[in-house]
């Protein structure tokens, strides 16, 4: 552990150190934030995850988390059941979601199962939530409603905004790249639409973004790899590109989110929950995009596949 | 409780059509398969066999009992699974589901009606004691197609079991630890199992892929190409053209499995 | 008695057993790890905070565990019949006793973690090695926590004091003492005792046990940063 001397204060970690439960980050002069508790003088980690330190106030993100829904978020959710007057959806938490028939209907009387049926996949927003979580779901807002087509990828929600990344960097290059229509719910489940092919590639790309969020120059990795895969081009330059990130990858300190959590640290200063806002601005933007899956495609590398299954041997 | 989405499904059913499926196979291709045997000491045959994201124990006791009347110089053999509820979340803990004394069946029938183990052999006593043998399944992780993972385990289990040396001396069990003999077996068995989606037979299903099924066909094949084992699962029929082809593929691909245990 | 520390399979009084845990071990499960410790093989998986049906268990203000303790029929020498029997279920219950102090699950109120502990091969000391694993399980699977309990047992063999029973020692030994503690804290949250203990062997076997947690519960520590630092 490093004892950092923060004027009169103890810190014992940096930020991005990778934490676990019951470790002790500072003593109580800063101010504990998500992911932390007090305990007899001291902070500590109430999760596994990575420090981020601002100012005097400690957070820790966790690498792994279930989904709570909370009023304002954007997500996907998966009709579970039809009742008399609202529609039941799972919405990758352990709380269900309800979307009540007038938020669809107004004042008219329809008949639920012909608009959606069980196995629907919507994108919607979390209107309210009640005291015992209970998400109340509608559909007002740019985009929202069924999905038609394409395919669900889900990850850990707590790594959606690496997947955006800092103003939409990571997203939007992917978008580039495969030419794929694609939306994310803030309760980690994503919705790709595109050629076949790039659909699938898309699919292994956030699951990959998924197992590596914590590493260093994550951006310009999966750049590269999306080139290769889709273009067949294998730039010199970029294997130079590679063994650079890799040698970063060997320090023993993990400069996880590195630059977007520099980011969103400094956009949090003037906004809490400036993160999620950026994460739903480009949300609405990616639905105001047109869908154009006309490129024609290269040679998908077979290698590919061996790549991504190298994180299923434990 | 667990509803598939539409698009998923159709996703899904699309990648088929164009012969492809979502990790990259064609559709008679298997995962990649591992195969471990002698991995719990305290059985005397063991094995942990992954395929894919799939991955199930099976440990082998044997222990002496009773023939059966009608059978009294033969052994016996006993076949039991849990799904374990660590492996799936649809699992429960409770008594055995319907799912998981199906899959025991059917691993059993194999083994069983390939008659690979020599059952003669396990006579102790002719009418009073014969070596009962408990193959115990233990699905831990569920990725899909159970049969096929559960099948090779406990053949892999099989052919590495050793039994205590058994002698009879004042009409008394002797039972000698040091010396074990290896379990006589006299053939092999695999199964290969296959699930219906669109038109096509789709060989190794993943658990996304067994969700949107139409139907399913198990078979267990011998190592002398002899079919001993069938099941037909899933809620819609399958046509005689369909069964055909899932058992002409068969023949090669257990050949493969077998193989694999060899090593 | 020459070299009297010396026990059956050649530990000192204060030793553990070889000792190993691997994090993420299952995919299908929400977290998981896998330990060996001695001849002990024991595999963990957790799922959760998720929905339940059983209602009954369910708090308004908070997330509730759920823990089952399993041995595999192969996992001992004489076969055992499959299914709950009246130790599991008590170390079903003790386990879920040990590990719910460290929990903090008031952001998931209505809501269960399941804990699945499957001993696959049994050697003496499975229910500390259960609870070490399945909290190294909960920290895997995002499961807010004060601490990362663990726990290690201390007995009584030939009128000695000593650290981690092997199946032998517990077999033959005079008395066995299971513990389980937040270490940040010390905080005990398991302690059960059977056998024939002075007070000051209690107090000497508790120090011993407390020990062997400190040790146990580094070597979790490491295999929870392995995870991410492995690549």
């Amino acid at each position: 552990m490093d004892n950092n001397a923060y004027g009169d204060f103890m810190i014992y970690v940096d930020n991005k150190d990778l934490v676990i439960p019951g470790q002790i980050l500072a003593d109580d002069e800063f101010y504990p934030g998500r992911g932390t508790f007090k305990d007899s003088g001291n902070i500590c980690s109430s999760v596994m995850g990575l420090v981020s330190l601002r100012n005097k106030k400690i957070r820790v993100i966790p690498l792994k988390s279930k989904y709570v829904p909370k009023k304002g978020d954007v997500v996907i959710g998966k009709i579970s059941d039809v009742k008399f007057s609202m529609w039941e959806l799972d919405i990758n938490s352990p709380y269900s979601g309800m979307l009540p028939a007038f938020e669809v209907f107004g004042r008219e009387k329809k008949e639920l199962n012909k608009v959606f049926d069980i196995g629907d996949v919507l994108f919607l927003r979390v209107v309210e939530v009640d005291e015992v979580k209970k998400a109340k779901l509608g559909l007002k807002g740019r985009g929202m409603g069924k999905f038609k087509g394409g395919v669900i990828v889900d990850i850990t929600p707590t790594k959606v905004p690496r997947l955006i990344g800092k103003k939409g960097s990571m997203i939007n290059m992917i978008k580039d790249k495969t030419k794929c229509n694609i939306v994310v719910g803030q309760n980690g489940l994503v919705w790709v639409s595109g050629d076949k092919e790039m659909e699938n590639i898309t699919k292994d790309i956030i699951k990959l973004i998924e197992a590596e969020a914590h590493t260093s120059g994550l951006t310009d990795r999966i750049k590269n790899k999306l080139t290769l895969i889709i273009d067949g081009e294998e730039a010199v330059e970029e294997e130079d590109f590679d063994d650079y990130f890799d040698d970063q990858l060997e320090k023993p300190k993990l400069q996880n989110f590195k630059d977007e959590l520099e980011q969103e640290e400094l956009e949090e200063k003037k906004n809490d929950d400036k993160d999620f806002i950026d994460s739903y601005k480009e949300i609405k933007k990616q639905n105001k995009k047109d869908n154009k899956n006309s490129l024609s495609v290269g040679k998908s590398n077979t290698n590919f596949y061996s790549i991504l299954n190298k994180k299923d041997d434990y | 409780m667990n509803i598939i989405p539409e698009i998923t499904k159709e996703s899904i059913k699309n990648l088929i059509d164009s012969n492809q499926r979502e990790d990259g196979r064609t559709i008679d291709q298997y995962r990649d398969i591992s195969i471990e045997t002698d991995v719990i000491s305290k059985a005397e045959g063991s094995a942990r066999v992954k395929i894919g994201k799939t991955q199930v124990i099976v440990g082998i006791k044997p222990q002496i009992g009773a023939p059966f009347p009608d059978t009294p110089n033969v052994g016996v053999l006993m076949t039991n699974c849990e799904l374990l509820p660590m492996a799936d979340p649809k699992f429960e803990p409770g008594p055995p589901s319907e799912d998981s004394i199906e899959l025991a069946r059917v691993v059993d029938r194999g083994i069983r009606e390939s008659e690979l183990v020599d059952l003669e052999k396990l006579c102790i006593e002719e009418g009073k004691n014969v070596w009962m043998l408990f193959i115990d399944l233990h699905v831990i992780d569920n990725g899909g197609n159970l049969f096929d993972a559960a099948e090779l385990a406990v053949m892999a289990a099989l052919s590495t079991t050793k039994l205590p040396m058994a002698t009879i001396e004042d009409g008394e069990i002797v039972l000698d630890e040091e010396k074990t003999i290896d379990l006589p077996l006299k053939d092999k068995v695999a199964m290969c199992t296959f699930v219906k989606i669109g038109s096509e037979m789709v060989l190794d299903p993943t658990l996304t892929e067994e969700s949107v099924a139409d139907a399913r066909l198990n078979i267990g094949v011998t190592g002398e190409g002899k079919i001993c084992a069938m099941q037909k699962g899933g809620p819609q029929p399958l046509t005689k053209e369909e069964i055909f082809t899932c058992v002409n593929i068969s023949m090669s691909k257990t050949k493969e499995l077998l193989e694999k245990l060899d090593k | 008695m020459i070299g009297s520390s010396l026990r059956e399979d050649g530990r000192e009084y204060n030793e553990l057993r070889p000792l190993k845990i691997e994090v993420g071990v299952l995919d299908r499960a929400d977290g998981s790890a896998y330990l060996e410790v001695g001849g002990n093989k024991i595999l963990v998986a957790v799922y959760g905070p998720r929905e339940s049906y059983i209602r009954r268990l369910l708090k308004p203000n908070t997330g509730v565990i759920r823990c089952r303790y399993n041995m595999a029929p192969f996992s001992v020498d004489d076969r055992k019949r499959p299914g709950p029997d009246r130790r599991s279920s008590e170390i079903s219950k003790i386990t879920a006793d040990a590990l719910r102090p460290a929990l903090m699950l008031e952001n998931y109120p209505r809501s269960m973690v399941d804990v699945f502990i499957e001993v696959i091969e049994a050697e003496g000391g499975t229910r500390c090695a259960g609870i070490t694993a399945a909290s190294v399980a909960l920290a895997d699977a995002g499961i807010p926590m004060k601490d990362i309990v663990v726990g290690c047992a201390a007995g009584k063999v030939n009128n000695e004091i000593v650290l981690d029973l092997s199946e032998v020692e517990d077999k033959e030994g005079q008395a066995d003492l299971p513990l389980a503690i937040m270490p940040r804290t010390g905080e005990i949250t398991l302690l059960q005792s059977d056998g024939d203990l002075s007070e000051s062997e209690f107090s000497k076997a508790l120090e011993l046990a407390m020990d062997g947690c400190m040790q146990v519960s580094e070597i979790q520590k490491e295999a929870l940063r392995k995870k991410y630092t492995d690549e």
